[in-house]
Parts: structure tokens; sequence; C-alpha cells
């Protein structure tokens, strides 16, 4: 819940469902001199960030600058590709990522929304259940519960409310990307990363995800990968500029975008001078 | 096309056949021929098969006997009858049992290879996988002779090693290799992005296994068994090496039994070109051929089945 007085601006209380009692400024997310490789390729180097509770944090920068291995790295989706390497430190709820025992229990913290709209091949029910029954909730009623909050929450409950059991991957690639969202949220994560959600997503479908974004940020923190820059404006209380590897720049939002920039690239990437 | 690669001439006919043209006509023809073979080959056999037979169904041949009879005696001098119920159950029970021992070990196996492992040990135990599926029948035959025999004898103390057991077992270790590389490449066909979507949510790997991958490949899975039913079935030497080759309807495992086709195997060469024994067999290569024929189908079936959705 989002402590009142809080620089999120946020006054309407948050449901139930985010951890009470915590200070809306703590910082979720500790980045400390972040490398990735892949091999000998340097996908990523020298990153320093921090991510705020309740903040939706945006990545913008052009193909190639490192911004998915940034993601990559966060949760530890390393495991299917060994060559992967990761260096420095990601300090997530105080502890370093990979200091985690159970890589299980901090994925189901950690929501993903990838590119391309993954539509498992169960029903959309079972899509959305998967992973609450992974946890270990049993119970009928339980389930439907969750199932039916978190496809109102991605604003396609009352595209499939009447066909729940039909199968999700045969839904538009809109509805798909929908699903993807309301699955990550079953889980109830601390953290949403979201990369380039909109890649295959229409515009209506996309300015309804924004909505939805915008309501979420209430009760969960969101880092935002989007290689459009008008999309980090709309969105995004603070932003990171990435360019080859490296972050260039770290700042509000409106003041990048008004120009207040300390390196020129950043500007000249927001102008859309290049990428 | 041919335009495209021409050399600039001068004077150049534009409407000329060219030798990419007669090259085209040629490769066209010959994959026809080929294809139309492959047709005609599977026809052509049908029809022998059911010439050959045809004389026995039209003249001494009792559908009820020669489907419900257990006796089995072609040869009698006085009173010869053709039931394949024995023969019929002997093949099911042995390639029942077999399946009980190969869909366990290849599902498996094709789950270990498929998403365990990874890289270079991947390939090397796809490769090994598919080394086992070339053995010969008749070494799994022997096999079955020379090892299970004496060892069932020993370890459940009967009087003989040859029946259900030893040839199920022979015929499930047969089978298991070729089912293994079809299940292999149905997991594989499952694409990553699913596993990482499920990973994502926090799913350990045997979860993503258990909950999406399987499921998403269970057509495919559902082919493996179906081919691994049609290789049991159609199998000949090791069975007829390790069943004991006697008729009966069996009750235990440890029962010899005789399979159609090693019955076939065993007897053609022994009847006279065109007497009611030899077209006796070949009436039972009709079943076998629309037995195997029927599972080839659904296992075809089924696999498009599974295109068609994606």
């Amino acid at each position: 819940m989002v402590t009142p007085g809080s620089d999120q601006g946020n006054t309407t209380p948050a449901p139930a469902i985010a951890e009470t009692g915590r200070p809306a400024t703590r910082i979720v997310l500790e980045v400390k001199d972040l490398g990735v490789s892949y091999g000998e390729h340097v996908a990523l180097s020298g990153v320093n960030l921090t991510v705020r509770e309740n903040e939706i944090f945006g990545i913008i920068g052009p193909a190639n600058s490192g911004k998915t291995s940034f993601l990559k790295s966060l949760n530890r989706m390393n495991m299917f590709n060994r060559s992967m390497r990761v260096t420095g430190e990601v300090l997530f709820a105080g502890r370093d990522v990979r200091r985690w025992r159970n890589v299980y229990a901090l994925r189901r913290r950690i929501g993903v929304v990838f590119p391309l709209p993954v539509g498992l091949p169960l029903s959309i029910y079972d899509n959305v259940a998967l992973a609450p029954k992974l946890a270990g909730v049993r119970k009928r009623q339980e389930l439907d519960a969750i199932v039916e909050r978190c496809l109102r929450r991605a604003a396609l409950w009352d595209e499939v409310k009447d066909r729940l059991h039909s199968l999700g991957s045969l839904l538009s690639g809109g509805q798909q990307q929908r699903l993807t969202i309301a699955r990550s949220l079953s889980q109830d994560p601390d953290l949403l990363l979201l990369d380039e959600f909109s890649i295959a997503v229409d515009p209506v479908t996309t300015m309804r995800i924004e909505d939805v974004l915008k309501e979420l940020r209430n009760e969960m923190t969101i880092i935002l990968v989007t290689n459009l820059v008008q999309q980090a404006r709309r969105l995004a209380e603070r932003t990171a500029f990435f360019l080859s590897g490296r972050c260039i720049e770290v700042g509000d939002t409106e003041a990048l975008f008004a120009g207040d920039v300390q390196d020129q690239r950043t500007h000249d990437y927001i102008t859309g001078r290049f990428g | 096309m041919s335009r495209r690669h021409a050399p600039p001439r001068a004077e150049r006919k534009p409407d000329r056949r060219d030798l990419g043209w007669y090259v085209d006509k040629a490769v066209e023809v010959a994959v026809f021929v080929g294809g139309v073979s492959a047709i005609v080959f599977v026809v052509g056999i049908f029809v022998f098969i059911t010439r050959e037979g045809l004389g026995f169904v039209t003249g001494p041949f009792d559908f009820r006997q020669f489907f419900l009879s257990p006796r089995w005696r072609p040869t009698s001098e006085w009173n010869p009858t053709y039931g394949i119920l024995a023969l019929f159950a002997g093949t099911a029970s042995v390639t029942g049992l077999a399946m009980l021992v190969a869909v366990p070990f290849s599902i498996c196996a094709a789950v270990f290879i498929g998403e365990l492992t990874a890289g270079r040990t991947r390939e090397v135990l796809k490769v090994l996988v598919e080394f086992l599926a070339a053995i010969p029948s008749v070494v799994w035959g022997f096999i079955g002779l020379s090892i299970i025999n004496p060892l069932i004898i020993n370890v459940f103390d009967v009087a003989v090693g040859l029946n259900v057991l030893n040839s199920g077992v022979i015929l499930g270790l047969m089978a298991a290799p070729i089912m293994t590389s079809i299940a292999e490449d149905a997991f594989r066909a499952v694409p990553e992005t699913y596993r990482e979507a499920a990973e994502a949510m926090g799913a350990t790997r045997w979860q993503v296994t258990y909950k999406v991958v399987i499921p998403a490949a269970k057509n495919g899975l559902l082919a493996a068994v179906l081919l691994g039913i049609g290789r049991a079935f159609g199998e000949t030497m090791a069975v007829l090496m390790a069943s004991g080759h006697s008729i009966n309807l069996p009750t235990s495992v440890f029962d010899s039994v005789r399979a159609l086709t090693a019955t076939i195997a065993a007897e053609l060469g022994e009847t006279a070109v065109g007497s009611d024994h030899y077209r006796a067999l070949f009436t039972i290569g009709i079943v076998l051929f629309l037995i195997t024929f029927a599972i080839n189908l659904t296992a075809d079936l089924v696999i498009r089945g599974t295109r068609r959705k994606e």
C-alpha cells in the first residue's frame, strides 16, 4: 500500500494485495556495476542504477544497446544461454539475486512480459491459473477469483469471460499479450519487467495496456523497456538511456524530455536524431 | 529465372528453351516418377498379397474359424484348421508387454535428452540413441536367446525362458530408441518461448516439463508411441527367436507364444505355392498389412493434427 504523502502522488489507496507499511521511497532494486557478456561479446557493462518502489522505470535505447540483457540478469533468466555471464551486483529486496538459493522463489516475485506474446498452449483459464497452481493454490474458488482479478486488471476479462476454457494460443496477438500480462500478475509480483511489450500489438491495445500499467503502479514496481521514446514519456517517472551496452544517463523523464540532459547523445536520441 | 542468369547477348531470342528449362523439366519428370513409384509399390504389394490370399478367402476360408479359433494346424492330414486367434494373441501380448517396457523408458529418455541436457551432451546422446535404433533385429533375437533366456530361467525358476516376457522385453528395447528419437523431436518442436515464459513465472525444471512441455508435445508423443507399436507389431525375427514359437493362448508372461509375423516367416518357405496353407499365410499377411496400415495412418493423422493447430 502506498503511504499517504508519498512522492508518487497516488491518492487512491492500492488494494490490499501489496505488502503494507513500506515507505514508497524504498528502493526495490539496486544495480551496482552490472555487466553482461555472451562469450567474447560484451552486451552490457558498468551499469549503476536504482529503482524505487511503485515507480515505472523506463529504459530506452536503440536496438542492441543491452536493454534485454539487463532485464534477463534481474531474474536470472540466463539458464537457457550458458554462455551468458553476469558480473556486478543486483540487489533485489536487499539481497544479491545470484545469492538467492531458490531461484524459482525469486522469479515468482519478479514478473516478466516478453516482446512477443507467449500464449501457452493451455486454456485461457489455465494460462492465468498456472502460476498460482504451481505455487500450491488448489481451491477452485480461490483460483477462479485470481483468474478473474488478473484478467480484469489486464483489461481482457470482458473479451474472454465467456470462453475461458478455449485455447489461449488462439487469441489474437494483442489479446495474447494482455493474457501474458494477466499471467505475470497472477503470481503477485513485487516487480514487473516489460520488454518492449507493444512490438506485436496494435496501437489501440497498446493504449489500453498503458492504462493498465498506470493502474498497476499503485501495487507494484514496473521496469518498462521500450523502443518507443514517447511511451517512456507517457508512463515512466524516471528513465534510463542505454547505448551500446552502457547506461548513459538516468533522470526524471520530464526533465530528460525537457532537454535537461547531461549527455548530448541522450538528447539526440530522444529528439529522434538517431536510433 | 533463366533470363536473369543468361549472359547478355546482342541478339538474344527472348523465347527460347534454354538449358535451365530442360533441367527443370527433367527434374520435374524424375521427381514425378519417384513419387508415383512409391505409391505404385505400396499398391502393388497390397494387390500381390491380396491376390495370393484371395484364393483362400473365397475358398476354404471360414470367417469364424479364422479369427476365433486358436487352432493353427495347416499341415494336418485329415482336418487342417486355420485359426489365427492364438497367433494374434501372441502378437498382441508381446506387443503390449513391449509397450509397457518401452513407453516409460523412451519418454523418460526423451525428457532427459530434450529438457535436461544441452549442447554437446545432447547431440552425442541423440546420435547414440539413433545408433541403438539401427541394431539389426537378429542381434536382438540373439540377445533374447543367449542372455535373457537363461536369466529368466534362473531368476523366475521356470522351465523355458523363451516366452512372452522375453520377447516383450526384447521388443520393448528394440522399439525404445526409435520412440525416444521421435519423442525428443516432439519436445524440440516446442518453442523455447514456452519454457522461458514458464520459467519466468517461477516454475521449476520439472514443472516446466510436466505442465507446459509435455502437454504441448502430447500429439508428437502419441505419434511416437503409435509408431513404436507399429514397429513391435511388425517385428519378425526377434520375436521368432525369443518368443518360443509355440502356439498358445498365453495365460501368463511365462507362456511361450507364436506371433503372426513369425508364423509367416517360418512356414512360407515350406509350403507349396498355391496350396491352402500358402494362401492362408498370405491372408495373415493381409491382416498384418491392414493393422499396420491403420496404426501408421492413426499416427500420421495425430501428427497432422498437431501441425494444423500450430
